[in-house]
């Protein structure tokens, strides 16, 4: 049976989190020039547009923020048993020349954010691709690293970190689940 | 979610559910149309057959278009110039394909019926892009697709089919499609071309075009087929425009916001006058650029598909 390990941010810790990576963002990249927000689906996207606003209360200009679904260019489609759903992508602004901020909740073995940077370049050419995540659970499968980090969560292989959002849960936390042998 | 069985051969009994996730996945699809680089490598390695049994210019560049922009290889067998002049039969041609190693086949062909025998003969999964006056698929699922995007939805809508319903594959599968997802089929056209029985579909039948057009929510015109008056199934083009003939008068009966709607190619003054052919309330072309939303959506649910049984 899953059952749930540990609570790792509560309500505060995510906001404290956010507020921190959208100052690193700021500090990074000079301003809010050329910057854009893209969250990855589905949970990439709320944290994306409370980073935006974050940026907004902190610098006053606004950002533009994107929705990016990755489905059709995952790389396990042929081995799965059935297609998953395919959401749309919903990036109303050009993408060439700009800071490009990628946002999820959690990175994992780096694949979502390899099928993510071809999709962002199939919109356009950015200036530079930069990636922020709420957690950073470890066991990396390809050479991808991320910019900006909420918490580093080291995690075994049976174990998962869920990120909940109210947006999108109902409630607004981050826990490790054991998951079954 | 998962299309059931690995082949589209029917609208009928499909249930209403799989026609939204057919249309849900078509929303997507058609922002990728829309971008500069038209290219998603989701179908990469996969082949996409279309054999055509038929002469057709928009269904089969349509699906080319829709197997490519997924990156899929696309390859066309038209039957004029293929083995299939030298009287090799549909088994066998389609046995040579699947040898080939082709994942999906597109076929149409001038017998109804012709599509689910090639579905339970192949491994392959087998689109029915129209087979003879029985089915065409693909058109329906377009056309739901464009009046969902107009309108927002399609339940309790009027749709009016008019033309020659006895001959046309599409105003089948319309049929089903929109009878599927609750909306009211009214048909009309001339008693000579309206299949006897037709009312059981759930549809109604008008003999008056104008009575039927009553506060309508979508006008779909099908073609006129001229040998049809060869064979002596209605006086002439003249007579049929007068009676069938959608015009500007005739559309003012319908409500206001109205869609029109065509499978193409129009014969242009016989059943559809040019001023709403070319009017604010056709919608034609974008039922074109939806129809490479739609397939491109079918090729992506089909290849998921689990490869057992002929389910539609």
């Amino acid at each position: 049976m899953t059952k749930e390990k540990a609570q790792i941010l509560d309500p505060e810790g995510i906001r404290r989190s956010l507020t921190r990576i959208a100052h690193e963002i700021i500090e990074r990249n000079k301003g809010t020039g050329s910057l854009v927000l893209i969250g990855i689906r589905r949970r990439g996207v709320p944290l994306a547009e409370r980073l935006a606003e974050r940026i907004k209360e902190i610098e006053g200009g606004s950002v533009p923020v994107g929705t990016l679904d990755i489905t059709l260019y995952r790389d396990d489609l042929t081995t799965m048993a059935y297609q998953p759903l395919v959401r749309s992508t919903e990036v109303p602004f050009s993408v060439s020349g700009k800071t490009v901020v990628l946002v999820d909740d959690v990175i994992y073995t780096g694949r979502t954010i390899r099928a993510a940077l071809d999709a962002v370049m199939d919109l356009g050419r950015p200036r530079v691709i930069q990636l922020a995540v709420l957690i950073d659970r470890g066991h990396r499968e390809l050479p991808i690293r991320p910019d900006y980090v909420g918490k580093n969560v080291p995690t075994s292989s049976k174990e998962e970190a869920l990120v909940k959002l109210h947006e999108i849960d109902g409630e607004e936390r981050v826990i490790i689940l054991e998951l079954p042998d | 979610m998962v299309i059931n069985g690995k082949d589209l051969i029917s609208l009928r009994n499909i249930p209403a559910e799989t026609i939204k996730l057919i249309l849900d996945t078509a929303e997507p699809m058609k922002e990728i149309i829309n971008r500069q680089i038209k290219k998603v490598p989701t179908l990469r390695g996969r082949t996409v057959v279309t054999l055509f049994y038929e002469a057709s210019t928009r269904t089969r560049m349509s699906f080319e278009l829709a197997a490519k922009y997924l990156s899929a290889d696309a390859v066309n067998i038209a039957a004029a110039t293929s083995s299939i002049s030298k009287g090799e039969s549909l088994k066998d041609t389609a046995r040579t394909i699947t040898a080939m190693g082709a994942d999906i086949v597109v076929l149409r062909h001038p017998m109804a019926g012709a599509p689910e025998l090639l579905a339970r003969t192949i491994n392959a999964s087998v689109i029915n892009a129209g087979d003879g006056a029985h089915e065409h698929p693909t058109q329906a699922l377009l056309d739901l697709f464009t009046v969902r995007e107009k309108k927002g939805r399609l339940e309790g809508l009027k749709v009016v089919i008019v033309g020659d319903i006895l001959h046309s594959r599409v105003a089948r599968s319309d049929i089903w499609g929109y009878t599927a997802m609750g909306a009211e089929v009214r048909l009309a056209g001339p008693a000579t071309l309206m299949p006897p029985g037709i009312e059981k579909t759930g549809a109604r039948v008008y003999s008056d075009l104008e009575e039927a057009l009553e506060g309508a929510d979508v006008v779909n015109v099908l073609r006129i087929q001229m040998e049809r008056q060869q064979q002596g199934l209605f006086p002439g083009l003249r007579e049929y425009a007068n009676m069938f003939g959608m015009n500007r008068d005739r559309l003012k009966l319908a409500a206001p916001d109205a869609l029109v709607m065509h499978p193409g190619p129009m014969n242009r003054g016989v059943e559809i006058s040019p001023e709403v052919a070319d009017g604010l309330q056709a919608v034609i072309n974008t039922q074109v650029t939806n129809g490479v939303a739609v397939r491109m959506a079918l090729l992506y649910l089909l290849t998921g598909g689990a490869h057992s049984e002929v389910a539609y």
